[in-house]
């Protein structure tokens, strides 16, 4: 299978530029994104990693700067292309954001449902089979979102943010809260669905063992900038106190070696 | 044979669905599948693509490797489908019935739990003067009562004019003009006024009683507050539940007030009656055991619209749906049994108050 190279990046940010009231968080922020990357976007808490996130999403709109996703303009287009463009990418939010009202199967389907293209068994198929991609069973269709564990409600979220087939898939925290070995399964869940579907990933995280196992590159988001984006080990290179302490303290020397170990 | 060819994606194959959906239909059981010319193949692509296969793998097939295990992994999961809910039958009505009759008990049960509670609480309180819950008394009093005053007042002066303009009508017809003290300051002071407000107060502060409690056990704080020792129901639900058992009379009061000088400009625009005789014949007319009967209907109803919040509000799931819909039995219920305590206080109250 060829993949053809995709000559703009699928993420683009350019001289971002936010504000809080009076607190600026993003002053110039540039970053672009190729096909096929695993991004980790890293900062101290209250850089604005979430906030660039939204602003990619299309939630937020900065105070300044031009955010294009897939070679446009975020904002471009009649608004039947602009929604065309948000269904080209699947976004797992912070706490899972699955809708209370309905069952699992139905938060997973509702999308589908939305493009009125399949049919119902058509989607009950599709169902079936992001549960399976995700590692749910099939009877965990018929559960409620209050029913489900924490690892679980980011696997059915998952699923969800999958199910329109998104060639760009936006994380936020994807493994916080979850335990070492709940986050190391959902890694590789991820590492496999990028070979199974070509994915590119932006996510956001503090998790090191989560950076270590799985970014083809790192972002790091300081003083209002992006200070480095490279990979883990150029990153580690770059001078600076965030990066000492985040990757050369205590914790991230022993995340490192495992993850070397493990190569 | 047939050919399958370009990208089978959810997005290339929406616009054209159609003919896709025709063209497999028509296809013959034993055809020859050629899927050499396909670019790109997603699960939808494949799911379409499998289901037109009957669930199997065609007899003559050439595919590549990328593609063969997209439709491969359609086919495992295909092995396992989703469970189906099962059919409602005459069992499940029955048993939807006995629950719902069950679940009445319960509510009653719960409610009165909540009211004994309350009244420990309330023991507690009056003998350790250092736990009352002042400040959240008053901010409750300020919210439910203070800001309630503006809208309460204008329907109140609406309905008085309105009532007055439709009796004066009438009493004009017959020629007994002074009549309309009588008529306005009954109805109003015994009647109108408490259920009046009443109803904009459930309608204002139960239904936010309810979506703050149903919030607040969503986002884990009522079992923060437990876990730090704090009694909810001293904490959370007296306050409210004084809080409108105070403001209730209060309000009463004022939009009575705010209803008998809309009535009595209605009466001079029609009746051309000076204000000074509506107010020397107003406590003629009407005895003051009236006045008291409106403010003690406000104290109560004012003690069960807090009580139903709280009740519904604690009683909240952590989904939407629960939020919704314990809002709405709230604002319902809470309206209903105000009104049913009204017929309740007529017939207790029918030889008290009325001018002979």
């Amino acid at each position: 299978m060829s993949i053809t190279p995709a000559p703009a990046p699928v993420v683009s940010l350019q001289g971002i530029v936010t504000r809080f009231g009076r607190n600026l968080v993003h002053d110039g922020v540039d970053l672009d994104i190729m096909g096929g990357e695993i991004v980790a976007l890293v900062g101290g808490s209250g850089s604005g990693k979430t906030t660039l996130l939204r602003h990619i999403i299309g939630l937020t709109e900065p105070a300044a700067g031009t955010v294009k996703l897939f070679g446009e303009g975020l904002r471009a287009g009649s608004s039947r292309e602009r929604i065309a463009r948000q269904r080209r990418f699947g976004v797992l939010f912070q706490q899972g954001a699955l809708f209370s009202a309905f069952s699992v199967g139905e938060n997973i389907g509702f999308p589908i449902k939305e493009l009125g293209v399949a049919t119902a068994e058509e989607i009950r198929d599709l169902v079936a089979l992001k549960l399976a991609m995700v590692e749910m069973e099939p009877e965990h269709a018929l559960l409620m979102p209050a029913e489900l564990s924490g690892g679980m409600v980011k696997r059915a979220a998952l699923a969800r943010a999958l199910s329109l087939e998104p060639e760009l898939l936006l994380l936020d925290e994807p493994t916080a809260g979850l335990d070492p070995d709940r986050s190391a399964a959902f890694v590789r869940l991820i590492l496999s669905l990028r070979k199974q579907l070509g994915l590119t990933v932006v996510l956001v995280t503090h998790d090191l063992d989560t950076i270590a196992a799985m970014a083809s590159k790192v972002a790091v988001l300081a003083d209002r900038k992006i200070l480095s984006y490279a990979a883990l080990a150029e990153t580690m290179q770059v001078e600076h106190p965030f990066i000492e302490r985040f990757f050369h303290g205590e914790h991230g020397r022993r995340a490192l070696a495992r993850a070397k170990g493990k190569d | 044979m047939l050919q399958v060819s370009g990208d089978w994606t959810l997005r290339a194959l929406s616009g054209r669905i159609g003919a896709i959906r025709s063209g497999l239909a028509s296809a013959p059981a034993q055809s020859q599948w050629q899927l050499d010319g396909l670019e790109r193949l997603d699960s939808f692509g494949a799911v379409l693509l499998w289901r037109a296969w009957g669930g199997r793998w065609p007899q003559q097939l050439s595919v590549n490797d990328g593609h063969r295990s997209v439709i491969e992994r359609v086919a495992q999961s295909t092995q396992r489908p989703l469970p189906r809910l099962p059919a409602f039958t005459l069992v499940d009505a029955v048993a939807l019935l006995g629950g719902a009759l069950l679940g009445l008990s319960t509510h009653a049960f719960a409610f009165i739990a909540l009211f004994g509670q309350l009244c420990l609480d309330l023991l507690h309180v009056l003998r350790h003067p250092r736990d009352w819950p002042l400040l959240e008394i008053s901010a409750n009093i300020h919210k439910v009562g203070v800001k309630a005053m503006p809208v309460t007042a204008l329907v109140g002066f609406l309905i008085g004019v309105v009532l007055s303009y439709l009796s004066a009508l009438q009493l004009k017809a017959f020629g007994a003009d002074v009549f309309i003290v009588n008529i306005l300051g009954l109805g109003i002071i015994r009647e109108l006024g408490p259920v009046l407000v009443s109803v904009l107060v459930a309608g204002r502060s139960g239904s936010a009683m309810t979506a703050q409690l149903g919030v607040m056990r969503v986002t884990e704080e009522i079992d923060a507050l437990a876990a730090m020792g704090v009694s909810r129901t001293q904490r959370l639900v007296l306050p409210k539940v004084l809080a409108l058992s105070l403001a209730m009379p209060l309000l009463v009061l004022w939009t009575s007030a705010v209803a008998l000088f809309g009535g009595w400009v209605s009466a001079w625009i029609e009746l051309d009656l000076s204000f000074a005789f509506f107010v020397q014949t107003l406590p003629d007319a009407v005895p003051i055991a009236n006045v008291y009967i409106g403010l003690s209907k406000g104290a109560v109803f004012g003690l069960l619209i807090a009580l139903i919040a709280c009740h519904f509000g604690l009683r909240v799931k952590p989904n939407t749906e629960s939020l919704s819909s314990n809002t709405t039995a709230s604002v319902v219920s809470a309206i209903t049994l105000v009104i049913l305590v009204d017929a309740i206080f007529a017939i207790a109250t029918r030889s008290i108050g009325i001018p002979g």
